[in-house]
């Protein structure tokens, strides 16, 4: 058998991907056309890439059906409780930052921290009868960080896209995202909070600690990270 | 399983020889009442199923909010009820906590004497947990409130206070704030502080803002809560002993905190009403801030009984007074409660059977 590797099917991540592996000496690359799903990998032996959506890499890892895999820290935090006991981070990559952030209209200008958003969602609540919305697709990172820093009254609404829009459609109130630059946030007048991100994410390679190796596999595990100058 | 179900069939029967009506409940719940009720947060807890015709619903994450909506819509006045079944809680942080596990009730609606429902409550779950090898532990959540209700502050921080009297590190955060002179805020000196701001978009609306900036103008002007006053809340929050001892000491204190005079007398008059039951009020812990991270709806007398001999144990039985819950519930109706929940899994294993 070979060691699988999880990178992501498409777009810059892939390509930085193949990029930052390239610059070790290990040359991936999709085969096929253009619409096929299947990868080559060179200059080391026994590997094997696994293309996959960067949102399965974290579950696939977890399972133990993939040795190595490059997604975001924000996503294994995400989708894996205790993930310190599934992956461990090998390397961050130096590319995909990202940052997860709460946003509120920039005209709440009585809002600049949590503890302000925590005394708007109050008032909010008691006016509205509904606990004040922020919609996100990063339910467990943002419900764990609200209740760190002890926000009450507000409810999260789930966003898979176009999170930033929701709030001038009435379906929330404010909004938690990935965001790198802030400019789309800016556009649709929102305003980050002063408290800082709630997670700093970048494209990061990650271990399984749950897949099995054999002999084989465990030697060309050990030779692809010294290959990568990891050790 | 079958030992756990017998004896959860046994407590039951048990407090149904008491008066008690048996009561079952679904175990899906409609997830809109548990959410604003609980928040967020019990998403973190409990599992959430959904289909396209009801929306979301929750796997019963216990039983004390269906039977209190039971009990609201057709109850008797007073009534006693008793259940036993299954509840789901999620786990996501220790894969040693079972997700489901059974618990057995014991709840009490009763207008006339909330101090001796209290002792009825507790006698009942202590004598049900018979010689297993367990300590007790209680609070009282109605002595902090009356504390702070009547600190020399404004009605709004006290207000945001009592808010986060279940999160005692918020609690503590917004003390410390209240104890200093407001720090100054940029926005509230300027001629229009929607100078710079972009559109009014969402719901919350520029009149929501106004009137917040108007609330943070007049909390400038608030004199801070003086050092005594913390360290009056401060010894309060410190007292832990048994019962008879924290009583005294909250005595003392209430020289100087007349505020919490008829709380403490309360707890007195509960003392006394527990002996009456036959507890041995000696060797029971009081704990000012025991039960503050429990669940929210617990508004007065708090109780948990813990393995004396398993220290990594969950609390075999844990109960409380929640009168603020039914004044929720019941759409304006409300009546005092309480009432508690035994773990017969964990009694079986503290027996030695496990």
């Amino acid at each position: 058998m070979t060691i699988k590797l999880g990178v992501p099917s498409k777009g810059r991540l892939m390509e930085k991907t193949f990029e930052w592996f390239g610059a070790r000496g290990v040359e991936l690359s999709r085969t096929g056309s253009d619409r096929e799903y299947a990868g080559a990998v060179s200059g080391v032996e026994g590997v094997e890439l696994v293309l996959l959506s960067a949102g399965e890499i974290p579950r696939e890892l977890a399972a133990g059906r993939i040795h190595l895999g490059v997604t975001g820290t924000d996503l294994i935090r995400e989708k894996l409780s205790n993930w310190e006991q599934r992956v461990d981070e090998l390397a961050l990559l130096g590319f995909g930052h990202a940052d997860l952030i709460i946003a509120v209209p920039d005209f709440w200008v009585d809002v600049r921290t949590l503890d302000d958003l925590d005394a708007a969602a109050a008032k909010f609540r008691a006016r509205n009868n509904f606990r004040l919305r922020i919609a996100t697709k990063y339910h467990r990172l943002i419900r764990d960080y609200l209740r760190q820093n002890g926000v009450a009254d507000y409810q999260l609404v789930d966003s898979q896209g176009a999170t930033e829009g929701t709030v001038k459609n009435e379906t929330a109130e404010a909004v938690a995202d990935i965001t790198s630059t802030g400019e789309t946030l800016r556009a649709n007048h929102l305003r980050l909070l002063d408290d800082g991100p709630a997670l700093k994410s970048q494209a990061t390679l990650f271990r399984s600690k749950t897949a099995d190796l054999s002999d084989k596999e465990r030697v060309d595990l050990a030779a692809l990270i010294a290959k990568l100058a990891l050790t | 399983m079958n030992r756990v179900s017998d004896k959860a069939n046994t407590l039951r029967t048990q407090f149904e020889q008491l008066g008690a009506l048996p009561v079952e409940t679904a175990i899906l719940q409609p997830a809109g009442t548990l959410l604003d009720l609980y928040g967020e947060d019990i998403r973190g807890r409990a599992y959430i199923t959904s289909d396209a015709l009801r929306g979301e619903q929750m796997l019963r994450p216990d039983f004390t909010v269906p039977v209190v909506q039971m009990h609201m819509e057709r109850g008797a006045d007073p009534a006693r009820y008793t259940y036993a079944g299954t509840v789901f809680r999620r786990q996501e942080d220790d894969e040693s906590r079972p997700n489901e596990y059974t618990q057995v009730g014991y709840e009490v609606f009763d207008r006339a004497e909330p101090i001796s429902a209290d002792a009825e409550v507790f006698a009942l779950i202590a004598s049900a947990l018979g010689e297993a090898p367990v300590r007790a532990s209680t609070g009282d959540i109605g002595i902090l409130v009356a504390a702070v209700s009547a600190l020399e502050t404004s009605d709004a921080r006290k207000a945001a206070l009592l808010r986060h009297i279940w999160r005692p590190r918020k609690f503590r955060a917004l003390l410390e704030r209240f104890s200093k002179p407001a720090a100054p805020r940029d926005i509230l000196s300027v001629d229009d502080p929607f100078a710079n701001a972009g559109p009014e978009i969402g719901l919350r609306l520029k009149l929501d803002v106004q009137m917040r900036l108007d609330d943070l103008c007049a909390d400038a002007d608030v004199a801070p809560i003086s050092k005594r006053e913390i360290e009056l809340l401060d010894a309060l929050l410190n007292v832990r002993a048994m019962l008879p001892v924290a009583l005294e000491q909250l005595r003392a204190l209430a020289i100087d905190l007349p505020a919490i005079g008829s709380a403490v007398e309360r707890l007195n008059a509960r003392m006394v009403a527990l002996k009456t039951r036959g507890v041995d009020v000696a060797k029971l812990e009081f704990e000012t801030s025991y039960g503050r991270s429990l669940m929210e709806y617990y508004d007065g007398f708090v109780f948990g009984f813990y393995a004396e001999t398993h220290a990594d144990l969950p609390p075999i039985a844990t109960g409380g007074r929640y009168d603020a819950l039914t004044k929720q519930l019941g759409q304006g109706a409300e009546i005092p409660a309480v009432g508690g929940v035994i773990r017969p899994d964990l009694l079986i294993e503290l027996e030695g059977g496990a």
